[in-house]
Protein backbone atom coordinates (compact mmCIF):
# COMPACT_ATOMS: atom_id res chain seq x y z
CA UNK A 1 0.00 0.00 0.00
CA UNK A 2 2.77 2.51 0.79
CA UNK A 3 4.88 1.58 -1.28
CA UNK A 4 2.08 1.84 -4.18
CA UNK A 5 1.67 5.05 -3.04
CA UNK A 6 5.60 5.99 -2.89
CA UNK A 7 5.62 5.27 -6.93
CA UNK A 8 2.52 6.94 -7.38
CA UNK A 9 4.13 10.27 -5.69
CA UNK A 10 7.51 9.42 -7.53
CA UNK A 11 5.24 9.85 -10.88
CA UNK A 12 3.56 13.08 -9.43
CA UNK A 13 7.14 14.27 -9.15
CA UNK A 14 7.91 13.33 -12.91
CA UNK A 15 5.00 15.05 -13.78
CA UNK A 16 5.97 18.36 -11.67
CA UNK A 17 9.07 18.32 -13.51
CA UNK A 18 8.16 18.57 -16.62
CA UNK A 19 6.34 20.95 -15.89
CA UNK A 20 9.09 22.82 -14.88
CA UNK A 21 10.82 22.39 -17.81
CA UNK A 22 8.94 24.82 -19.53
CA UNK A 23 7.29 27.03 -17.07
CA UNK A 24 5.67 29.67 -19.90
CA UNK A 25 3.64 27.34 -21.89
CA UNK A 26 2.29 25.47 -18.65
CA UNK A 27 1.17 29.21 -17.62
CA UNK A 28 -0.46 30.19 -21.13
CA UNK A 29 -1.82 26.26 -21.09
CA UNK A 30 -3.33 27.18 -17.40
CA UNK A 31 -4.12 30.61 -18.05
CA UNK A 32 -6.56 29.62 -21.16
CA UNK A 33 -8.34 26.84 -19.40
CA UNK A 34 -8.89 28.94 -16.67
CA UNK A 35 -10.32 31.70 -18.57
CA UNK A 36 -12.40 29.05 -20.87
CA UNK A 37 -13.78 27.55 -17.78
CA UNK A 38 -14.55 31.09 -16.25
CA UNK A 39 -16.88 32.02 -18.66
CA UNK A 40 -19.51 29.53 -18.42
CA UNK A 41 -19.02 29.41 -14.71
CA UNK A 42 -19.06 32.90 -14.16
CA UNK A 43 -22.45 33.10 -16.53
CA UNK A 44 -23.86 30.62 -13.81
CA UNK A 45 -22.84 32.24 -11.15
CA UNK A 46 -24.60 35.33 -12.33
CA UNK A 47 -28.04 33.57 -13.13
CA UNK A 48 -27.79 32.13 -10.09
CA UNK A 49 -27.59 35.75 -8.01
CA UNK A 50 -30.41 36.89 -10.51
CA UNK A 51 -32.63 33.74 -9.80
CA UNK A 52 -32.03 34.04 -5.45
CA UNK A 53 -33.29 37.60 -6.17
CA UNK A 54 -36.03 36.33 -8.19
CA UNK A 55 -37.06 34.66 -5.70
CA UNK A 56 -36.31 37.22 -2.63
CA UNK A 57 -38.77 39.41 -4.63
CA UNK A 58 -41.16 37.55 -5.50
CA UNK A 59 -42.15 35.87 -2.95
CA UNK A 60 -45.27 33.70 -2.75
CA UNK A 61 -47.56 34.32 -6.10
CA UNK A 62 -50.61 36.32 -5.68
CA UNK A 63 -53.44 37.60 -7.56
CA UNK A 64 -55.35 40.65 -6.56
CA UNK A 65 -58.35 41.29 -7.49
CA UNK A 66 -60.13 44.69 -7.96
CA UNK A 67 -63.92 44.90 -7.68
CA UNK A 68 -66.05 46.85 -10.01
CA UNK A 69 -67.10 50.92 -8.13
CA UNK A 70 -70.61 50.22 -8.00
CA UNK A 71 -69.83 46.92 -6.08
CA UNK A 72 -72.05 46.72 -2.81
CA UNK A 73 -70.86 45.43 0.64
CA UNK A 74 -73.21 42.00 -0.24
CA UNK A 75 -71.58 41.47 -3.46
CA UNK A 76 -68.35 41.61 -1.97
CA UNK A 77 -69.63 39.14 1.21
CA UNK A 78 -71.08 36.45 -1.84
CA UNK A 79 -67.25 36.93 -3.63
CA UNK A 80 -65.94 36.15 -0.19
CA UNK A 81 -68.14 33.18 0.06
CA UNK A 82 -67.69 32.04 -3.64
CA UNK A 83 -63.81 32.15 -3.05
CA UNK A 84 -63.46 30.48 0.09
CA UNK A 85 -64.60 27.20 -1.79
CA UNK A 86 -62.63 27.17 -4.97
CA UNK A 87 -60.50 24.36 -5.03
CA UNK A 88 -57.42 25.97 -6.58
CA UNK A 89 -56.94 29.01 -3.80
CA UNK A 90 -55.33 28.82 -0.45
CA UNK A 91 -56.79 31.82 0.91
CA UNK A 92 -57.86 35.31 0.73
CA UNK A 93 -57.60 38.52 2.25
CA UNK A 94 -59.93 41.79 1.90
CA UNK A 95 -59.15 45.36 1.60
CA UNK A 96 -61.75 47.55 1.86
CA UNK A 97 -61.71 50.49 -0.12
CA UNK A 98 -61.16 52.70 3.02
CA UNK A 99 -58.44 50.90 3.78
CA UNK A 100 -56.37 50.86 1.18
CA UNK A 101 -56.96 54.82 0.80
CA UNK A 102 -55.78 55.00 4.41
CA UNK A 103 -52.36 52.67 3.60
CA UNK A 104 -51.54 54.96 0.59
CA UNK A 105 -51.56 58.04 2.81
CA UNK A 106 -49.11 56.39 5.32
CA UNK A 107 -46.76 54.98 2.71
CA UNK A 108 -46.25 57.08 -0.17
CA UNK A 109 -46.24 60.60 2.23
CA UNK A 110 -48.81 61.83 -0.13
CA UNK A 111 -51.36 62.39 2.14
CA UNK A 112 -51.86 66.45 1.16
CA UNK A 113 -52.76 64.89 -2.17
CA UNK A 114 -55.29 62.02 -1.13
CA UNK A 115 -56.76 64.38 1.60
CA UNK A 116 -57.43 67.34 -1.33
CA UNK A 117 -59.77 64.08 -2.84
CA UNK A 118 -63.70 64.76 -2.85
CA UNK A 119 -63.81 60.71 -3.00
CA UNK A 120 -61.83 57.58 -2.78
CA UNK A 121 -61.16 56.81 -5.84
CA UNK A 122 -59.99 53.19 -4.98
CA UNK A 123 -62.38 49.98 -5.44
CA UNK A 124 -62.42 47.26 -2.88
CA UNK A 125 -60.19 44.61 -3.53
CA UNK A 126 -59.25 40.85 -2.85
CA UNK A 127 -55.94 39.57 -2.62
CA UNK A 128 -56.15 36.32 -3.65
CA UNK A 129 -53.67 33.37 -2.78
CA UNK A 130 -53.45 30.79 -5.00
CA UNK A 131 -52.41 26.94 -3.89
CA UNK A 132 -50.27 26.01 -6.87
CA UNK A 133 -47.12 28.42 -8.38
CA UNK A 134 -47.13 27.23 -11.90
CA UNK A 135 -47.04 30.19 -14.31
CA UNK A 136 -50.18 28.34 -16.59
CA UNK A 137 -51.64 27.20 -13.43
CA UNK A 138 -51.91 30.92 -12.15
CA UNK A 139 -52.77 32.42 -15.74
CA UNK A 140 -55.97 30.09 -15.75
CA UNK A 141 -56.68 31.51 -12.18
CA UNK A 142 -56.25 34.70 -13.12
CA UNK A 143 -58.85 34.44 -16.40
CA UNK A 144 -61.10 32.49 -13.93
CA UNK A 145 -61.54 35.40 -11.55
CA UNK A 146 -61.29 37.72 -13.92
CA UNK A 147 -64.99 37.07 -15.57
CA UNK A 148 -66.34 36.33 -11.73
CA UNK A 149 -69.73 38.87 -11.37
CA UNK A 150 -68.70 42.32 -9.97
CA UNK A 151 -64.79 42.19 -10.30
CA UNK A 152 -63.38 44.95 -12.76
CA UNK A 153 -59.86 43.28 -12.74
CA UNK A 154 -57.70 40.26 -12.24
CA UNK A 155 -54.17 41.52 -11.50
CA UNK A 156 -51.57 38.45 -11.51
CA UNK A 157 -49.10 40.45 -9.13
CA UNK A 158 -46.12 38.38 -10.16
CA UNK A 159 -46.27 37.98 -14.06
CA UNK A 160 -42.77 39.54 -14.28
CA UNK A 161 -40.97 37.42 -12.46
CA UNK A 162 -42.28 34.31 -14.50
CA UNK A 163 -41.13 36.08 -17.51
CA UNK A 164 -38.05 36.05 -16.19
CA UNK A 165 -38.22 32.69 -15.16
CA UNK A 166 -38.40 31.84 -18.74
CA UNK A 167 -35.55 34.05 -19.79
CA UNK A 168 -33.31 32.94 -17.07
CA UNK A 169 -34.19 29.29 -18.47
CA UNK A 170 -32.65 30.18 -22.04
CA UNK A 171 -29.75 31.81 -20.11
CA UNK A 172 -29.06 28.74 -18.20
CA UNK A 173 -29.48 26.83 -21.73
CA UNK A 174 -26.94 29.35 -23.16
CA UNK A 175 -24.71 28.72 -20.28
CA UNK A 176 -24.62 25.27 -21.61
CA UNK A 177 -23.81 25.22 -24.66
CA UNK A 178 -21.28 27.55 -23.95
CA UNK A 179 -19.93 25.04 -21.56
CA UNK A 180 -19.90 22.17 -23.68
CA UNK A 181 -18.12 23.88 -26.55
CA UNK A 182 -15.39 25.45 -24.64
CA UNK A 183 -14.77 21.60 -22.35
CA UNK A 184 -14.53 20.57 -25.93
CA UNK A 185 -11.68 23.44 -26.11
CA UNK A 186 -10.64 22.23 -23.16
CA UNK A 187 -9.64 18.34 -24.16
CA UNK A 188 -8.30 19.93 -27.32
CA UNK A 189 -5.93 22.46 -25.51
CA UNK A 190 -4.92 18.88 -23.18
CA UNK A 191 -4.90 16.53 -26.31
CA UNK A 192 -2.47 18.37 -28.16
CA UNK A 193 -0.55 19.26 -24.73
CA UNK A 194 -0.29 16.04 -24.25
CA UNK A 195 0.73 14.86 -28.05
CA UNK A 196 3.65 17.09 -28.20
CA UNK A 197 4.98 15.41 -25.07
CA UNK A 198 4.64 11.82 -26.23
CA UNK A 199 6.82 13.55 -29.50
CA UNK A 200 9.74 14.58 -27.19
CA UNK A 201 9.46 11.71 -25.18
CA UNK A 202 9.45 9.11 -28.07
CA UNK A 203 12.98 8.14 -27.14
CA UNK A 204 12.09 7.21 -23.44
CA UNK A 205 8.35 5.54 -24.62
CA UNK A 206 10.18 3.41 -26.96
CA UNK A 207 13.56 2.33 -24.37
CA UNK A 208 10.60 1.86 -21.58
CA UNK A 209 8.92 -0.30 -23.36
CA UNK A 210 12.13 -2.22 -24.41
CA UNK A 211 12.86 -2.95 -21.42
CA UNK A 212 9.74 -4.03 -19.91
CA UNK A 213 7.45 -1.44 -19.42
CA UNK A 214 3.36 -1.94 -19.50
CA UNK A 215 1.78 0.54 -21.11
CA UNK A 216 0.12 1.43 -18.03
CA UNK A 217 3.08 2.15 -16.55
CA UNK A 218 3.91 4.23 -19.73
CA UNK A 219 0.46 6.24 -20.41
CA UNK A 220 0.30 7.25 -16.15
CA UNK A 221 2.54 10.25 -16.12
CA UNK A 222 0.74 11.53 -19.39
CA UNK A 223 -2.75 11.21 -17.22
CA UNK A 224 -1.38 12.36 -14.76
CA UNK A 225 -0.38 15.86 -16.07
CA UNK A 226 -3.28 15.99 -17.98
CA UNK A 227 -5.36 16.16 -14.53
CA UNK A 228 -2.95 18.48 -13.10
CA UNK A 229 -2.93 21.08 -15.66
CA UNK A 230 -6.92 20.86 -15.55
CA UNK A 231 -6.85 20.99 -11.88
CA UNK A 232 -4.67 24.54 -12.09
CA UNK A 233 -6.76 25.28 -15.08
CA UNK A 234 -9.92 24.96 -12.69
CA UNK A 235 -7.98 26.62 -9.45
CA UNK A 236 -7.41 29.55 -12.31
CA UNK A 237 -10.94 30.02 -13.65
CA UNK A 238 -11.92 29.70 -9.43
CA UNK A 239 -9.70 32.62 -8.52
CA UNK A 240 -10.82 34.30 -12.22
CA UNK A 241 -14.56 34.12 -11.03
CA UNK A 242 -14.05 34.73 -7.43
CA UNK A 243 -11.65 38.30 -8.37
CA UNK A 244 -14.31 39.18 -10.82
CA UNK A 245 -17.05 39.10 -8.13
CA UNK A 246 -15.01 41.44 -5.76
CA UNK A 247 -14.69 44.14 -8.69
CA UNK A 248 -18.54 43.65 -9.35
CA UNK A 249 -19.57 43.61 -6.17
CA UNK A 250 -17.26 47.08 -5.11
CA UNK A 251 -19.37 48.70 -7.85
CA UNK A 252 -22.59 47.30 -6.97
CA UNK A 253 -22.61 48.15 -3.40
CA UNK A 254 -22.18 51.80 -4.75
CA UNK A 255 -24.84 51.30 -7.04
CA UNK A 256 -27.02 49.77 -4.17
CA UNK A 257 -26.25 52.99 -1.71
CA UNK A 258 -28.48 55.33 -4.09
CA UNK A 259 -30.97 53.18 -3.97
CA UNK A 260 -30.78 52.89 -0.24
CA UNK A 261 -31.09 48.97 -0.49
CA UNK A 262 -28.71 46.15 0.20
CA UNK A 263 -27.18 44.04 -2.94
CA UNK A 264 -24.64 41.80 -3.36
CA UNK A 265 -23.46 38.91 -5.59
CA UNK A 266 -22.93 35.69 -3.83
CA UNK A 267 -19.61 33.57 -4.53
CA UNK A 268 -19.81 30.03 -5.45
CA UNK A 269 -20.72 28.11 -3.03
CA UNK A 270 -18.48 25.10 -1.32
CA UNK A 271 -20.19 22.51 -3.78
CA UNK A 272 -20.36 24.22 -6.93
CA UNK A 273 -16.62 24.90 -6.28
CA UNK A 274 -15.62 22.02 -6.22
CA UNK A 275 -17.72 20.83 -8.72
CA UNK A 276 -16.10 23.25 -10.78
CA UNK A 277 -12.42 21.37 -10.18
CA UNK A 278 -13.74 18.36 -10.41
CA UNK A 279 -14.97 18.89 -13.84
CA UNK A 280 -11.83 20.65 -14.91
CA UNK A 281 -9.65 17.67 -13.81
CA UNK A 282 -11.85 14.94 -15.62
CA UNK A 283 -11.56 17.07 -18.69
CA UNK A 284 -8.16 17.40 -17.75
CA UNK A 285 -7.52 13.53 -17.78
CA UNK A 286 -10.18 12.80 -20.36
CA UNK A 287 -8.17 15.09 -23.00
CA UNK A 288 -4.91 13.24 -22.21
CA UNK A 289 -6.19 9.77 -22.11
CA UNK A 290 -7.45 10.50 -25.87
CA UNK A 291 -4.52 11.78 -26.76
CA UNK A 292 -2.35 8.80 -25.18
CA UNK A 293 -4.60 6.39 -26.87
CA UNK A 294 -4.52 7.85 -30.26
CA UNK A 295 -0.69 8.63 -30.05
CA UNK A 296 1.06 5.96 -28.18
CA UNK A 297 0.75 3.25 -30.15
CA UNK A 298 2.77 4.85 -32.90
CA UNK A 299 5.36 4.82 -30.66
CA UNK A 300 6.38 1.17 -31.09
CA UNK A 301 9.61 -0.52 -31.22
CA UNK A 302 10.70 -2.19 -34.54
CA UNK A 303 8.13 0.26 -36.33
CA UNK A 304 9.39 2.71 -37.86
CA UNK A 305 7.34 6.24 -37.79
CA UNK B 1 16.16 -21.50 -22.75
CA UNK B 2 16.19 -20.31 -26.09
CA UNK B 3 15.06 -22.23 -28.67
CA UNK B 4 14.32 -22.01 -32.39
CA UNK B 5 11.97 -23.83 -34.50
CA UNK B 6 12.87 -23.37 -38.43
CA UNK B 7 12.26 -19.28 -37.55
CA UNK B 8 12.05 -17.08 -41.44
CA UNK B 9 11.54 -13.60 -41.37
CA UNK B 10 10.77 -11.56 -43.95
CA UNK B 11 10.73 -7.97 -44.15
CA UNK B 12 7.67 -6.08 -45.97
CA UNK B 13 9.11 -5.08 -49.24
CA UNK B 14 10.05 -9.12 -49.39
CA UNK B 15 13.76 -9.06 -48.37
CA UNK B 16 14.53 -12.18 -46.15
CA UNK B 17 16.56 -11.53 -42.82
CA UNK B 18 16.31 -15.31 -41.84
CA UNK B 19 15.84 -18.40 -43.71
CA UNK B 20 14.32 -21.87 -41.78
CA UNK B 21 17.04 -21.56 -38.68
CA UNK B 22 16.70 -24.14 -35.80
CA UNK B 23 19.48 -24.45 -32.99
CA UNK B 24 19.23 -24.52 -29.04
CA UNK B 25 20.28 -22.21 -26.31
CA UNK B 26 20.63 -24.27 -22.70
CA UNK B 27 20.37 -22.45 -19.85
CA UNK B 28 23.36 -21.08 -18.25
CA UNK B 29 24.97 -21.62 -21.50
CA UNK B 30 27.00 -18.86 -23.62
CA UNK B 31 27.20 -18.13 -27.09
CA UNK B 32 28.08 -15.93 -30.07
CA UNK B 33 26.55 -15.54 -33.16
CA UNK B 34 28.40 -14.08 -35.73
CA UNK B 35 28.30 -12.95 -39.57
CA UNK B 36 28.59 -10.52 -41.71
CA UNK B 37 27.00 -7.09 -41.29
CA UNK B 38 23.18 -7.40 -42.50
CA UNK B 39 23.19 -11.73 -41.92
CA UNK B 40 20.72 -11.64 -39.66
CA UNK B 41 21.73 -10.98 -36.50
CA UNK B 42 19.80 -8.35 -35.03
CA UNK B 43 16.82 -9.70 -36.83
CA UNK B 44 17.55 -12.90 -35.10
CA UNK B 45 18.09 -10.76 -31.26
CA UNK B 46 14.80 -8.92 -32.15
CA UNK B 47 12.83 -12.26 -32.73
CA UNK B 48 13.94 -13.59 -29.12
CA UNK B 49 12.55 -10.01 -27.54
CA UNK B 50 9.16 -10.42 -29.71
CA UNK B 51 10.71 -7.01 -30.69
CA UNK B 52 9.88 -8.36 -34.13
CA UNK B 53 7.43 -11.22 -34.82
CA UNK B 54 8.49 -14.47 -37.34
CA UNK B 55 6.79 -15.59 -40.39
CA UNK B 56 7.00 -19.23 -39.84
CA UNK B 57 8.76 -21.39 -37.23
CA UNK B 58 8.86 -20.65 -33.88
CA UNK B 59 10.89 -19.15 -31.36
CA UNK B 60 10.75 -20.35 -27.57
CA UNK B 61 11.93 -18.47 -24.78
CA UNK B 62 11.74 -20.47 -21.49
CA UNK B 63 9.30 -22.77 -23.14
CA UNK B 64 7.30 -19.49 -23.83
CA UNK B 65 6.47 -18.97 -27.92
CA UNK B 66 7.29 -15.30 -27.90
CA UNK B 67 5.92 -14.83 -31.48
CA UNK B 68 2.14 -15.28 -30.15
CA UNK B 69 2.47 -13.74 -27.23
CA UNK B 70 -0.10 -11.05 -26.89
CA UNK B 71 0.94 -7.11 -26.33
CA UNK B 72 0.01 -7.30 -22.57
CA UNK B 73 2.33 -10.24 -22.32
CA UNK B 74 5.25 -8.43 -23.87
CA UNK B 75 6.75 -6.10 -21.06
CA UNK B 76 7.34 -9.59 -18.76
CA UNK B 77 8.59 -11.30 -21.26
CA UNK B 78 10.95 -8.45 -21.42
CA UNK B 79 11.93 -8.08 -17.98
CA UNK B 80 13.26 -11.53 -17.42
CA UNK B 81 15.88 -10.65 -20.74
CA UNK B 82 18.64 -7.83 -20.42
CA UNK B 83 18.91 -6.07 -24.00
CA UNK B 84 22.36 -4.89 -25.21
CA UNK B 85 21.57 -2.62 -27.81
CA UNK B 86 23.45 -1.57 -30.81
CA UNK B 87 22.85 1.93 -30.61
CA UNK B 88 22.67 2.08 -26.44
CA UNK B 89 19.43 3.81 -26.61
CA UNK B 90 20.74 5.76 -23.68
CA UNK B 91 18.49 8.72 -22.66
CA UNK B 92 20.10 11.92 -22.33
CA UNK B 93 17.92 14.17 -20.58
CA UNK B 94 19.15 11.88 -17.05
CA UNK B 95 21.85 11.23 -15.36
CA UNK B 96 23.72 7.61 -15.55
CA UNK B 97 22.33 6.58 -12.18
CA UNK B 98 19.00 7.28 -13.32
CA UNK B 99 19.29 5.82 -16.92
CA UNK B 100 20.54 2.33 -14.61
CA UNK B 101 17.40 3.65 -12.25
CA UNK B 102 14.72 2.82 -14.94
CA UNK B 103 14.15 -0.97 -15.22
CA UNK B 104 13.42 -0.76 -11.69
CA UNK B 105 10.73 2.12 -11.90
CA UNK B 106 9.33 -0.36 -14.51
CA UNK B 107 9.15 -3.24 -12.69
CA UNK B 108 8.05 -1.34 -9.58
CA UNK B 109 11.13 -1.85 -6.83
CA UNK B 110 11.43 -0.30 -3.17
CA UNK B 111 12.84 2.86 -3.46
CA UNK B 112 15.73 2.40 -1.47
CA UNK B 113 16.71 -1.48 -2.71
CA UNK B 114 16.66 -0.18 -5.96
CA UNK B 115 19.42 2.71 -5.46
CA UNK B 116 21.85 -0.34 -3.89
CA UNK B 117 21.03 -2.19 -6.94
CA UNK B 118 21.78 0.85 -9.32
CA UNK B 119 25.52 1.10 -7.37
CA UNK B 120 25.74 -2.39 -7.91
CA UNK B 121 25.55 -2.70 -11.24
CA UNK B 122 27.43 0.59 -12.02
CA UNK B 123 30.48 -1.01 -9.61
CA UNK B 124 30.14 -4.01 -11.67
CA UNK B 125 31.15 -2.12 -14.95
CA UNK B 126 33.28 0.74 -13.13
CA UNK B 127 30.92 3.33 -13.48
CA UNK B 128 30.45 4.08 -9.75
CA UNK B 129 32.77 7.25 -9.99
CA UNK B 130 30.42 8.59 -12.97
CA UNK B 131 26.92 8.04 -11.71
CA UNK B 132 26.08 12.02 -11.49
CA UNK B 133 27.56 12.38 -14.84
CA UNK B 134 25.16 12.90 -18.36
CA UNK B 135 25.57 9.74 -20.86
CA UNK B 136 27.03 12.30 -23.08
CA UNK B 137 29.77 13.27 -21.31
CA UNK B 138 30.80 9.38 -21.41
CA UNK B 139 33.16 7.76 -24.14
CA UNK B 140 32.00 5.17 -26.37
CA UNK B 141 33.06 2.04 -24.08
CA UNK B 142 31.80 3.62 -21.17
CA UNK B 143 28.42 4.25 -22.80
CA UNK B 144 28.44 0.74 -23.90
CA UNK B 145 29.13 -0.71 -20.07
CA UNK B 146 26.90 1.88 -18.95
CA UNK B 147 24.61 0.11 -21.68
CA UNK B 148 25.23 -3.41 -19.94
CA UNK B 149 24.45 -1.78 -16.42
CA UNK B 150 21.27 -1.15 -17.48
CA UNK B 151 20.70 -4.84 -19.16
CA UNK B 152 21.60 -6.49 -15.95
CA UNK B 153 20.49 -4.04 -13.32
CA UNK B 154 17.31 -6.33 -13.31
CA UNK B 155 19.30 -9.31 -12.55
CA UNK B 156 17.45 -11.36 -15.62
CA UNK B 157 18.28 -14.47 -16.24
CA UNK B 158 18.95 -14.47 -20.12
CA UNK B 159 20.76 -11.55 -21.90
CA UNK B 160 21.17 -10.38 -25.01
CA UNK B 161 24.11 -8.28 -26.61
CA UNK B 162 23.80 -6.59 -30.18
CA UNK B 163 27.58 -5.79 -31.24
CA UNK B 164 28.58 -4.95 -27.84
CA UNK B 165 32.11 -4.52 -29.03
CA UNK B 166 31.32 -2.51 -32.62
CA UNK B 167 33.40 0.47 -32.37
CA UNK B 168 35.72 -0.40 -29.10
CA UNK B 169 38.83 -0.92 -29.79
CA UNK B 170 40.78 -4.43 -28.66
CA UNK B 171 41.30 -3.05 -25.24
CA UNK B 172 38.30 -2.14 -24.50
CA UNK B 173 36.25 -4.59 -25.90
CA UNK B 174 37.70 -7.56 -24.08
CA UNK B 175 37.37 -5.52 -20.95
CA UNK B 176 33.72 -5.84 -21.88
CA UNK B 177 34.12 -9.64 -23.01
CA UNK B 178 35.41 -10.44 -19.37
CA UNK B 179 32.60 -8.62 -17.84
CA UNK B 180 30.22 -11.05 -19.83
CA UNK B 181 32.10 -13.88 -18.67
CA UNK B 182 31.74 -13.03 -15.55
CA UNK B 183 28.03 -13.20 -15.45
CA UNK B 184 28.81 -16.15 -17.64
CA UNK B 185 30.26 -18.03 -14.02
CA UNK B 186 26.81 -17.09 -12.33
CA UNK B 187 24.65 -18.86 -14.24
CA UNK B 188 23.34 -16.35 -17.06
CA UNK B 189 22.27 -17.62 -20.47
CA UNK B 190 24.20 -15.31 -22.85
CA UNK B 191 24.00 -14.41 -27.10
CA UNK B 192 25.91 -12.37 -28.20
CA UNK B 193 25.96 -11.17 -31.70
CA UNK B 194 29.50 -9.81 -33.26
CA UNK B 195 31.14 -9.56 -36.65
CA UNK B 196 34.36 -9.00 -34.83
CA UNK B 197 36.01 -12.68 -35.58
CA UNK B 198 38.97 -11.58 -33.11
CA UNK B 199 37.10 -11.76 -29.91
CA UNK B 200 36.25 -15.54 -30.13
CA UNK B 201 39.95 -17.07 -31.04
CA UNK B 202 40.63 -17.68 -27.32
CA UNK B 203 37.44 -18.48 -26.04
CA UNK B 204 36.16 -22.01 -27.03
CA UNK B 205 32.58 -20.74 -26.63
CA UNK B 206 30.18 -22.09 -29.09
CA UNK B 207 29.48 -20.59 -31.98
CA UNK B 208 26.25 -19.91 -34.05
CA UNK B 209 27.44 -18.42 -37.72
CA UNK B 210 25.04 -16.49 -39.83
CA UNK B 211 25.04 -16.35 -43.67
CA UNK B 212 23.01 -14.51 -45.86
CA UNK B 213 20.17 -15.25 -43.07
CA UNK B 214 21.24 -19.04 -42.79
CA UNK B 215 22.49 -20.94 -40.02
CA UNK B 216 26.11 -22.43 -41.00
CA UNK B 217 26.56 -26.00 -39.29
Amino acid sequence: MMHALAQHLAVLRTVLQRMFVSPLAGLLNILVIGIALSLPAGMYVLLQNVQGLVVQLSGTPQISLFLAMDAKADDADHLRKQLAQHPAIARTEFVARAQALEQLKQSTGLADVIGGLTQNPLPDAFIVYPKQSGAQALDGLRDELAKLPKVEQAQLDSAWAYKLEALLKFGRVAVLILASLLSLALIAVTFNTIRLQILTQRDEIEVAKLIGATNGFIRRPFLYFGALQGLLGGIAAWLIITASLQLLNHQLGALAQLYASQLALHPLSVGDSLSLLLFSVYLGWLGAWLSVARHLSQVEPGRKP
Amino acid sequence: MIRFNQVSKRYPGGYEALKNVSFDIAEGEMAFLTGHSGAGKSTLLKLIAAIERPNSGSVLVNNQNVGVLKGGALPYLRRNLGIIFQDHKLLFDRSVFDNVLLPLQICGFDHRESGKRVRAALDKVGLLKREKANPIALSGGEQQRLCIARAIVNRPSILLADEPTGNLDAAYAQEIMAIFKSFHQVGVTLLISTHDESVLQDTGVRVLALKHGELQA
